[in-house]
């Protein structure tokens, strides 16, 4: 696993307090790791925080698994 | 009576009549207060009557960054989180519309309501993340009523109101709720100038006899503040003597 995913899954284990087993790459964040829509938020907030890029509104609305996340943050910092 | 102990609450324009009122309510009652303005020697005097459990932080809300920096670094003079923050600063750029100049409006919506945004969006990264917070914000009856002569006030004042029931909405889920007080006719040095007619007519108006006074108003914002006040959000509590009943 690449340093993104390891740390995206941390912070996703931190905010929304599911155990590290549940954080695979395909589960959802509303779907399967119970957040709502503020949890979603918090954690896009969290991610632009921890990798120091710019998640915008219409990026932000298409992540919706785990991976969708790591994707993203990788292809910003291969940019 | 409510008990804020333990509870650290940051009121900005704490050097005006109201700010100071509702800072030494909240005070009293056991919170760490950081009283926010622009006149530091005002701000001082104040921290000083009230003892242990008062900081100040001085701050131009006209100016953006001041006030998005605002949370954070009363956070850092009480060394805890905030819990409670009542945006009461606010200021006036009185004169009819068709005289009304683009800075007396532009001033008045980022001092009265673009600050307060600024202010509520950095507290309730916090707030969220805690589960727990209080954002009460002075507006006035003129927000409800208008005003001749303060279209500016008027529309900042409405505004506020809107905001906070939006925020109530996203906060809510986390616990956070977001209120407004909305005063009437208060005794404050801006209310001194007026000529006894005016007064006259003015109380006139009010069923219960007289004008407000800052104590009337911080009491609102001390039950708003309180934890007895867990169900209360997106409301705004009118403090007018009944001058208008919305």
């Amino acid at each position: 696993m690449s340093d993104i995913a390891d740390k995206v899954k941390k912070i996703v284990v931190e905010h929304l307090g599911v155990e590290e087993s549940k954080v695979t790459p395909e589960a959802s964040f509303i779907d399967d790791l119970g957040a709502d829509s503020l949890d979603t938020v918090e954690l896009v907030m969290a991610f632009e925080e921890a990798f120091s890029v710019e998640i915008p509104e219409d990026a932000a609305e298409k992540i919706a698994t785990v991976k969708d996340a790591i994707d993203y943050i990788e292809k910003q910092k291969a940019a | 009576m409510f008990s804020l102990s333990g509870k650290t609450a940051l009121v900005t324009g704490a050097s005006g009549g109201i700010g100071a009122a509702i800072a030494r309510q909240l005070h009293a009652l056991g919170a760490t207060v950081v009283l926010s303005g622009t006149r530091e020697a005002a701000l001082k005097e104040l921290a000083d009557s009230l003892g242990e459990r008062a900081h100040i932080a001085v701050a131009n809300l006209s100016d953006a960054s001041e006030a998005d920096g605002l949370v954070a670094k009363a956070e850092e003079v009480a060394g805890a989180p905030l819990d409670i923050l009542v945006n009461n600063a606010g200021l006036t750029r009185d004169t009819l519309a068709i005289r009304m100049k683009d800075s007396d409006w532009s001033q008045v919506m980022t001092v009265d309501l673009e600050s307060p945004f600024r202010l509520a969006r950095a507290a309730l990264k916090g707030m969220l993340r805690r589960r727990a917070g209080r954002i009460i914000s002075i507006a006035s009856v003129v927000g409800t009523t208008g005003n001749a002569g303060q279209a500016n006030y008027a529309a900042a004042k409405a505004g506020i109101v809107g905001m906070s029931k939006s925020l109530a909405q996203e906060a809510g889920p986390r616990g956070v709720t977001v209120n407004v007080v909305a005063p009437g006719f208060i005794e404050t040095p801006m209310t001194d100038v007026l000529s006894e007619g005016i007064r006259e007519k003015l109380v006139g108006s009010i069923p219960l006899g007289r004008m407000g006074n800052p104590d009337d108003v911080a009491a609102a914002v001390v039950y708003l503040a309180s934890d007895e006040a867990a169900w209360v959000t997106g409301t705004t509590l009118h403090v007018n003597g009944g001058m208008a009943m919305v």
